[in-house]
């Protein structure tokens, strides 16, 4: 493999080694006040049988070599804060700073989930507010913002549809997936102990409604999709699906990752949604960091409210606000508490700063990935041409009679000083290229990335390899995975030699 | 709006280029009688300013100004500015979940060292990149349990916490898991005898929890002997992380879920935490969740990467060993800092002064007349008081006093009724402390 990199790197981008081979016995990077009660020995307070000596090969640094080490780790990352972000499904959209101070506000930040429900009126009423607007964004009846992220909202969502599908006298066994879904959607559904039915999409990449009409029968329990589904297109006749599935007495379930496109614009509610949940790491700007945390509300219609898990936030008559743990139908816990309650603060303030004008940042994210199709449209193959939403999904088709994959052409763009979009999913489209700019991302900023995906194009055609031994800006090469899973190495450990010395 | 970076020209510019005249026509694949005719009935806009003041109202409406002595699976401890500040770092915030390698080494090393420091804390051999918090970590272990077992029956302690064990009662529903439970001894810890009875061929594991509920520490490597005989796994929770900078580490035991709040995470009203499971080599390949890994680019360089991805949902779909996509990356970022901050000394210590502040508050408040320690078995930084009267009726005369007093555990046992569960970390002053224990000999003094 090329090595482009300057040989004459700073200190600065030499690698930075692990927090362990700079520890050496006798620093530390925190002091604590003194200890203000008697000590004791904590052998003779524990007993031998369950006192420790020392954690060891524990790292021993001082606070300034701590923020070096930590800071020049973090200028190894790319991150929304530095460029577009394109990766379709996941709404890679500014995470405005004034979230971050609020969830770490006194009062906030230091509320403990036992303390007195007359002390915890202020959460209650950040729970509330949210609660309401979620409602109102997504035309449902009833929510729990219990569960932690978009996975556990699907689970929950599923168990509730199985607590209502029991209630009804029979829990159904399978769960229809079309091939265009998530791949949590099936691997949550086996965890509700449902069988997976895997439905096809059409030829215009929706859900094929002759095909549900033949295989909806008693014991379906739901149909898990995706709306607008993952090729970033409207399902237009997913009223007709729910209208399917409600008269053999199954429900619609709607995995709500891709709500960016709708939020102000149109409510599943109204299209015969009975479950769904939200990102509220998506569409509602908490941040990612790099891979979590998140969290993930369930809405619902009236008829699945009396099995949502518990507690349940209600009002008492006096108009203060208290946690309802006794509901004789409710599912149970989905996790500990009442949620990822710092994330719901930062989605709350989100909503707040747009209001109603939510509206606009839904129009712009679509304006963006139509302008971004617009512009790519012929140097890109579009397998499908339905009307594109939040999001454009392209395939390599083009590219490939040059071996060049959407793998290449995604580890190239971050040549181009963009991180890459998805790649390989939709699994409906073969060699995909998903792209999802959000609405955070300047004309400026769309056009540098439709000239960087021309340029790369052009690449293709004419040096191959170049493109296909991307990147060539990086501070590391493409690593070598398929030798990372045969050997791993999960930690790190001291050498032999300095063990000795221990 | 602040938030969206184009003007009204370049707006239109951009629907000019596509090729229609407003945005409206960019939704006409949504039939009509759907798409909304006005505007969402949202609270707001609202500027910087004005939700600075939305949620400094809400603060000040919650517990602002109480000494609390609430502990049960969530802590306060010492953090240090340094966590916060590195985290919100943008190159660390604003990220995605590592799969572009190149351009996430910073994530990807951070995750890294966080599994080691998981490794050595629980003396196991492989740590997970986190799990969304303590109670689905238990629950996932239970699941990984029955996976490698190839059985359904769990036998777990009544002194896991209460609500981990409701998580897995509504896992378990649907798996045809049965789940047994196993009660305590006078000294707060597993019945030992019980469990022998309990622990049949067709366990998969048994479940405790160290320090448990009460805030004892249970003798795990004799649950495990007992569990290892009839081939079961041990699994063990650990919900006060700090703990082990004095407590032995579950070594013996096979898999350890362990909620991380206690390394530099808020209380933040139950979330976000950082859930952990860490194992033995031989069963890596059932562990749910990302694993980052070492390795090297073409160049030789060392590098790191998510791997063993294909025990995944995003590969494996259907046949995957959980749902789980995310872990809480952020939140393990917190805990890798703020634990290379404290160092190996550093946590001796905090774990130190906590075991010294929970005797002098035991100590203090059994001296009260009619106030007992409800178990004899070894604490670190939590005990159960028996009280001669009501929790709750002791704790509203705390109120008036601006304490929020012991956790009232009747709730879940009603046996344990008139027991508080009172936890003391380093940074409860021992001035707390003697005015909780003056207050609480004031409450008990007040006629019924």
């Amino acid at each position: 493999m090329s090595n482009r990199r300057p040989q004459s790197d700073g200190h600065m981008y030499r690698p930075e080694g692990l927090v362990f081979e700079k520890s050496a016995s006798g620093k530390r990077g925190f002091e604590l006040p003194p200890l203000d009660v008697p000590a004791v020995n904590v052998k003779k307070a524990l007993g031998a049988e369950f006192a420790r000596d020392e954690v060891s090969g524990f790292p021993e640094v001082s606070e300034f070599e701590v923020i070096r080490h930590f800071t020049r780790l973090s200028t190894w990352n790319y991150a929304i804060d530095l460029g577009m972000y394109p990766l379709g499904s996941c709404t890679m959209k500014y995470n405005p700073r004034v979230n971050e101070f609020v969830a770490r506000l006194d009062g906030i930040a230091t509320e403990h989930p036992y303390q007195p429900i007359e002390l915890s009126q202020g959460c209650l009423k950040i729970l509330e507010v949210l609660q309401d607007c979620l409602l109102k964004i997504t035309g449902m009846d009833a929510v729990t913002l219990q569960p932690s992220a978009g996975a556990q909202g699907e689970l929950t969502g599923l168990l509730l549809i199985r607590a209502y599908m029991e209630s009804k006298g029979n829990a159904r066994k399978k769960v229809l997936i079309p091939d265009s879904a998530h791949g949590t959607n099936p691997a949550t559904a086996v965890i509700a102990g449902y069988e997976v039915e895997n439905i096809r999409s059409d030829a215009n990449g929706q859900i094929d409604i002759e095909q549900l009409k033949r295989i909806v029968n008693e014991d379906v329990a739901a149909l898990m999709v995706t709306n607008p589904s993952t090729l970033g297109v409207f399902e237009q006749r997913i009223s007709e699906a729910a209208e399917i599935l409600h008269k053999a007495g199954a429900l619609l379930y709607m995995d709500g990752a891709n709500m960016n496109a709708l939020a102000g614009i149109a409510r599943p509610g109204d299209f015969g949604v009975d479950v769904m949940h939200l990102n509220l790491h998506k569409t509602f700007s908490t941040p990612h960091g790099g891979g979590g945390p998140g969290a993930g509300p369930v809405v619902v219609k009236k008829i699945l409210e009396p099995f949502l898990p518990t507690p349940v936030l209600a009002k008492k008559p006096d108009g203060t606000l208290s946690l309802d743990f006794n509901r004789a139908g409710s599912i149970g816990r989905v996790r500990a508490f009442v949620g990822n309650f710092g994330v719901l603060v930062r989605a709350l303030a989100y909503t707040l700063a747009y209001g109603p004008g939510i509206r606009q940042a839904t129009e712009d994210a679509v304006v963006n990935a139509n302008y971004i199709r617009k512009n790519l449209e012929g140097v890109f193959d579009l397998p499908y041409s339905s009307p594109s939403m939040h999001e454009v999904v392209f395939s390599d088709a083009k590219q490939k009679k040059f071996g060049v994959s959407t793998m290449d052409i995604a580890k190239r763009l971050i040549d181009y000083g963009f991180h890459p979009y998805t790649t390989a999913f939709p699994l409906i489209v073969p060699g995909a290229l998903m792209i999802e700019p959000t609405e955070s991302e300047s004309k400026e900023e769309c056009d540098l990335f439709v000239d960087a995906m021309r340029a790369i194009a052009e690449e293709s055609a004419e040096n191959p390899e170049l493109v296909k031994t991307a990147p060539h800006s990086t501070r590391v090469g493409r690593l070598d995975e398929v030798g990372a899973a045969r050997k791993p190495i999960l930690r790190w450990k001291p050498k032999p030699s300095d063990k000795a010395a221990d | 709006m602040r938030y969206l970076p184009k003007s009204p020209s370049e707006r239109q510019e951009m629907l000019s280029a596509i090729g229609v005249r407003s945005a409206e026509e960019l939704f006409a694949s949504i039939p009509p009688q759907f798409r909304l005719k006005q505007l969402l009935e949202l609270p707001g806009p609202l500027s910087e300013a004005e939700i600075i003041e939305f949620f400094t109202k809400r603060a000040a409406e919650n517990s602002v100004g109480y000494t609390s002595f609430l502990g049960a699976g969530v802590y306060n401890h010492l953090r240090s500015v340094v966590t916060d500040a590195i985290i919100q770092r943008g190159e660390f915030l604003t990220s995605y979940t590592p799969y572009q390698a190149e351009i996430s080494q910073g994530t990807l090393q951070a995750i890294f060292e966080f599994q080691t420091l998981m490794c050595q804390l629980t003396g196991q051999e492989v740590a997970n990149a986190s799990m969304y918090d303590g109670s689905t970590a238990l629950t996932e272990s239970v699941l990984m349990a029955d996976r490698i077992t190839g059985k359904r029956r769990v036998v777990m302690s009544r002194a896991v916490h209460p609500e981990y064990r409701q998580v897995l009662a509504t896992y378990a529903r649907n798996l045809d898991i049965e789940v047994v439970e196993v009660g305590y001894t006078a000294l707060g810890q597993m019945d030992l005898d019980a469990l022998r009875g309990l622990v049949h061929e067709d366990t998969s594991c048994v479940v405790t929890q160290s320090p448990n509920f009460f805030g004892v520490i249970e003798p795990v490597a004799k649950i495990t002997e007992i569990a290892h005989k009839l081939e079961a796994l041990s699994v063990v929770a650990i919900t006060e992380a700090v703990s082990l900078g004095a407590v032995k580490p579950p070594a013996e035991a096979d898999i350890v879920a362990m909620e991380g709040q206690s390394f530099g995470l808020a209380p933040s009203y139950g979330g976000p935490f950082v859930g952990v499971i860490a194992t033995r080599d031989k069963f890596v390949r059932q562990i749910p969740g990302r694993l980052a890994g070492q390795t090297v680019d073409g160049a030789g360089r060392r590098g790191f990467c998510l791997t063993l991805a294909t025990r995944e949902q995003h590969i494996r779909r259907e046949k995957a060993t959980s749902n789980i996509c995310t872990n809480q990356a952020l939140c393990a970022l917190a805990a890798t800092v703020h634990l290379c901050l404290l160092g190996k000394e550093g946590l001796r210590e905090m774990a130190a002064q906590n075991v010294a502040k929970t005797q002098f508050a035991a100590d203090l408040l059994t001296k009260i007349p009619g106030v007992k320690m409800a178990f004899s078995g070894p604490v670190f930084n939590e005990f159960v008081i028996e009280l001669p009267r009501s929790v709750k009726i002791v704790n509203s005369s705390l109120r008036r006093e601006k304490i929020i007093g012991p956790l009232a555990i009747g709730t879940w046992y009603s046996e344990l009724s008139k027991r508080g569960l009172v936890c003391v970390t380093e940074t409860t002053s021992r001035a707390d402390i003697e005015k909780f224990a003056a207050a609480l000999g004031r409450a008990l003094a007040e006629p019924l």
